[in-house]
This record gives structure tokens, sequence and C-alpha cells, in this order.
């Protein structure tokens, strides 16, 4: 029998390319198109070529910015991973405590971003926050609005206490996938706690943990809402991270060229980032 | 050596796991658990090995009383159904592990690895992680972990059932002569009786947390005290159906065959059984008897062929060597060794058993 060609069905592809080019491609030309080109009012450009790319890569304020974007994300991955997997290994694994360990862990996860930022600047506010008035009347000298130690141990604990549930939940899934007969086996043989953990647990959960450094990684080192809510970049530059810097470029200063300049190479940090520490991850992973 | 079980019990909440079971598992000996799923295969193994403990009852090794001992301070090791490695270790690695942690030298770690990677033609594999190995090979990784450890007691928890056919029957050969020459006891859990059978050795044939018999393999085989253990020992099902015997005349409740019978039992009814293999296309033995049968089913299976039939109420199965094919519906002749049938009495007693 002959095959009918009917290359109408091509049609049917139709919606996806409109709504990815509207998605992803239209917006990301724009901003290709601003990185290249100065912008006058009227729709008026000039080509600039890579000037804003090597005016940004150059700047002082971009580098640092950089270096507390990197100090904030591996701080916050040094605490909640480890703190994460802690976590998951007591969570009980049958019974009634199941579900309510699971509701609890996940409730930080369901509150908006904003409102997040919001509770923790209240929270901490040293005159009135719980938070903020117990520290000073036990005699801790702690105010987050000015003192730039305090206010990164603020940002700190409070993405701690906001994303340290998905490192958890992960976990804990990885955790439930292992057989009980591993850890009868490791029993058997005599291994320890640690033994048990390090050789069985920890390999077991590879990929899930892998999955969440990642997920945390692109989340902290792309954080705008919760510290701009908190504590505004401030006091000073501070606490402005990455993105918030770009927003103060683009929107405050209305430096468009530089400012897409900048978000493309943000864009391209994070890219890089995660294909090399997931190359890295899974490189023993592929030959198998 | 021995292993003693007296008069052990597991219960769980309400749920009798285990009902009190007395077993003595000598030294030198392959001891099959045989039993379909859920039966107690499992429990009883952990119980043995001191990974649960049981609710009553007590565990006796080498005349001493290990019932509370927990496991890592009693030398047993256990093979099961998934094939348990330690994932980011090589093969050497596995296999040397149990040793490593008893701080055994480095150099008989070597050696004893070398050795027992040698018997279980893993030695061009040492280097490889467990999962770029074949599961027939993952399996061996872990019964060589278990073999290398010199352990006074070895479980093996349906270890072959997660292999395919082919590797399976490999395994399952090369497996009593793995244990030739051992100083411990092993423990085989299978729901195959097959295995039993290739195995040999002992069988405890379970039901439902009870153990219904102990003996020999063949023994069990050939003279299921009663009739579950024979159930329990006979893969396909046995045909079971009531018979009347009048001196040396046996006849079926059901139907009109009649058949000689040199048993020397009382006269009355009795349940008989009839192992598949009995039950053939062809004559076999000298007192062989007719019947005839609807065919239900007919398949083969390797060079075996199934046969399903219905005879007035009875629907049994038949198993004959080489390829018999039958038509679904079509009426057919089977012969029954009589002389392989087995006479149960109302209380499910074996009563042929001389």
């Amino acid at each position: 029998m002959n095959k009918t060609i009917n290359q109408k069905a091509w049609y049917f592809v139709i919606p996806v390319f409109v709504l990815v080019a509207f998605n992803a491609a239209i917006p990301l030309m724009t901003v290709v198109n601003y990185s290249f080109q100065e912008t006058f009012g009227n729709n008026v450009f000039a080509w600039e070529g890579t000037r804003w790319f090597k005016q940004i890569l150059l700047s002082e304020r971009f580098h640092a910015a950089l270096g507390r974007q990197f100090a904030f994300t591996f701080i916050i991955l040094l605490i909640q991973i480890p703190l994460g997997i802690a976590i998951a290994l007591t969570m009980p694994k049958k019974g009634w405590g199941v579900p309510v360990c699971l509701i609890l862990m996940s409730m930080p996860l369901l509150i908006p971003w904003n409102v997040v930022g919001a509770m923790w600047n209240i929270f901490a506010l040293p005159d009135i926050g719980f938070l903020g008035y117990t520290l000073n009347s036990v005699g801790f000298d702690y105010n987050f609005t000015q003192q730039p130690g305090d206010a990164w141990f603020t940002t700190i604990l409070m993405d701690v206490w906001h994303w340290t549930s998905l490192v958890v939940l992960l976990s804990y899934a990885g955790l439930n996938s292992i057989q009980p007969a591993y850890y009868q086996a490791a029993e058997i043989d005599g291994a320890s706690r640690w033994a048990t953990f390090r050789y069985i647990e920890l390999p077991k959960m590879k990929k899930v943990l892998t999955l969440a450094i990642l997920l945390r990684f692109m989340d902290s080192f792309m954080i705008y809402t919760e510290p701009f809510v908190l504590t505004g970049g401030g006091p000073g530059n501070t606490t402005a991270f990455l993105s918030i810097d770009l927003v103060k470029m683009a929107l405050g200063q209305f430096d468009l060229g530089p400012a897409a300049a900048m978000s493309l190479i943000y864009f391209f940090i994070v890219l890089l980032v995660c294909w090399v520490f997931y190359n890295l991850m899974m490189k023993n992973e592929a030959q198998s | 050596m021995s292993l003693e079980l007296k008069n052990v019990e597991k219960k769980v909440g309400i749920d009798t796991h285990i009902y009190p079971t007395s077993l003595k598992l000598e030294k030198n000996t392959i001891n099959v658990l045989l039993g379909s799923t859920l039966a107690g295969k499992t429990t009883l193994m952990q119980i043995m090995a001191g990974l649960d403990k049981p609710t009553s009852g007590e565990i006796w090794f080498d005349g001493k009383n290990v019932t509370g001992t927990k496991v890592q301070k009693r030398n047993c090791s256990m093979v099961y159904q998934q094939f348990i490695n330690y994932p980011n270790f090589t093969v050497y690695e596995n296999i040397a592990s149990p040793l490593v942690i008893t701080g055994v030298k480095t150099d008989e770690i070597k050696q004893r690895v070398g050795k027992v990677a040698e018997l279980l033609k893993l030695s061009a594999m040492l280097n490889k992680k467990p999962d770029e190995l074949s599961g027939g090979q993952q399996q061996r990784t872990a019964l060589a972990r278990a073999l290398v450890k010199d352990s006074d007691l070895i479980l093996l928890d349906e270890p072959l059932a997660n292999l395919d056919f082919k590797l399976r029957e490999e395994l399952r050969e090369e497996l009593p002569k793995l244990f030739e020459d051992r100083d411990c006891i092993v423990v085989y859990a299978t729901t195959e009786p097959s295995d039993a059978l290739m195995i040999g050795g002992n069988t405890a044939t379970l039901l439902e947390g009870e153990v219904i018999q102990y003996g020999k393999t063949l023994e069990v085989y050939n003279k299921p005290e009663n009739l579950i253990s024979a159930k329990v020992f006979s893969d396909p099902p046995m045909n079971i159906a009531e018979i009347t015997k009048k001196g040396d005349n046996c006849k079926f409740t059901d139907n009109d065959v009649q058949w000689k019978s040199s048993a020397k039992i009382k006269d009355g009814t009795y349940k008989i059984g009839i192992r598949p293999h009995n039950i053939t296309t062809y004559k076999e033995g000298n007192n062989s008897v007719e019947i005839n049968g609807k065919v239900q089913i007919s398949e083969l299976s390797g060079s075996e062929s199934l046969i399903h039939f219905t005879n007035g109420n009875l629907s049994w199965v038949s198993l004959s060597n080489g390829t018999q094919q039958k038509n679904v519906g079509e009426d057919t002749k089977l012969y029954m060794n009589t002389d392989e049938f087995l006479y149960f009495d109302q209380n499910n007693r074996l009563v042929n058993n001389g």
C-alpha cells in the first residue's frame, strides 16, 4: 500500500511555535537587540557593538554583585543541602507521622515569595519584631536594616527557612525508594550507621540530590523578591544580589543597553554553571 | 554446629506471621524453605538471621541461645531476590566489604576475594560497578559477598526469582556445588518445587506461616506426610479426587475408572493425589489406567506438554514429555500411572507410605 503524503499535519505545530515565540524567543531577542545598541527615545537606536558587554564585564559594580551572589548561593547550598538530608533522615517512614511531616514541610513552599519577605521583615525588626526584639533583649546588637552582617544573616536565615523543605522533600523521596533489603544487607555486613549512609543512602540519593542542588542553585542565584522586600538590597549595596542590581540598572537608571548585556551575561553564567555541574555529576552514570 | 528453632512464633499486631515452629538444621546441609508468597519464608529467615526477633520461642546456634543476639554479632550472610550490592563500589570492593569491616588484612582479602570471584566467574569484571553488570552477574556478586565471609549461616531468599530463565537454570545448577565443601548451614527460600528438587538437601514445606513438613527433599516429595505438603510440593498443582477402595479394587467416586491397588490400606473412602506428570498421553509403568478427558487448555512448556482436561466433575492437569499437540475441546485418552498415586485418609494424612 502506498502512503499518502499529507504535509498539512505540520499546521498543528503552529500554536506551539507561536507560544514559544511569544514566551521565549521574542523577549530574548528584544534583550539581545538592546544589548548591542544605544537606545534613545522615540525608538531611535544606535549600534554599539560589544561595548555594553565590555563595560559590564569590566565594571567593579558587576564584579561586586556577582561576588555577593556567589557567596550567597554557596552559603545557602552549604546549609540547605546537609540540613535537608539530615531532616529527611529523621523523618518517619510509616505511620501517622508521615503525612504530618510532609504537610509541615511543604508549608513554607506554599507561601508567596513577597509574603515571605514581608513576614521576615516584620519578624526581624529590631524594635518590634519577635526575632529582632528577642536578639536585642538577650544582648546581641542586632539591626538588619543598618548592619551588613545582620542583613546577610537574616537573608540567609529566611532563605533556609523558605527553601530547605524542598531539599527535605526530594531527599525523603530518594530515601524512600531504597529497598529495605539494602539496609538489612548492610546490617548483616556489620556496617556502621555512617557507612550505611555513606555507601548506600548517599549513592542512592545521588540523582535527587543533583536535582535538588541544581534547583536550589538556579533559584538562589536568581533570587529577587525576598531580599528586595526584606532589605531592598541594603544597607548600602551589601545585599544587592545580581537580580536586584540588574533591576536597579534597568528600571532605576534606565540604562537599558548595559542592563540587557548584564541580563545575557547573567543568563549564560546560570546556564554554564548548571551545565558543568550536571555533567560532572552524571559523568559516571553515562557509562552504564 | 546446628541451628535450632524452638517453638518460634512471630506475631505482628493480631496477625500471626509464623505459627509456633520447631526446626533443627544441621551443619553442612542445604535446607530449602518451599512455599508460595506470604508463606512466611522471608520472616523465618529474618528470625534465623537475627534481623527480626520472634514474639516467643528460642533460637539456638551451636549449642548457644542466640535469641536476642543482633545480626552483627552473628556470623551469617544473606542474598536477596533483588540484587543488593553497594552501588558505588566496584565488584571487588563489594565482595571485599564484609571482610574490610571485620578488619581482615589486605593480603588475605585479596586472596579470598580472588578465590570467590573465580568460583563465581567474576574475575574478569572485578573493576566494574554493579550497574554495569547484567542481572546474573549482579546476583553472582551478591552471592560472592555472602560466600567470602565464611559464614556459619547463609540465607538465600529467592535468589533466582528476578533472573531470566536461562540464567536461573545456570545458577541453579551451580548453587549446590558452591556450598559443597563449606562448614555452614545454607537456607534457601523458593516458591518453585523444581528448585527444591534440583538443589536437594532438606526441604521444609510451608503454608501460611506454618511449617508443614521437614525432611530429606526426596522423602518430602515422594512421601508427603499430608495433602497440604503434597500440594505445596507440586507444580503444576496436584490433581485430587475422592475414591473408594474395596479389597484390591479402587474406583473414583466421580466416574467409573477403576484400578487395582496394592496399597496396604483398609477398605473405605480416601482422597487421592496424582502428580500431573503421572497422567500422560502415553502408557507409563506396569499398572497404568486409561482415563477419558476433554481438553480445556493445551500448552507447550519447553519440551513438555501441559494438558488441562475435564472428566465429569474433575478438572485436572496432565504433564507429558515431548510435544503432544491437542485441540481444545477434543476428547482424548490419557493414562494414569497408578503406582505413583498418593492415598490420603479423611484427615488428609498419607496412608500408603510403606
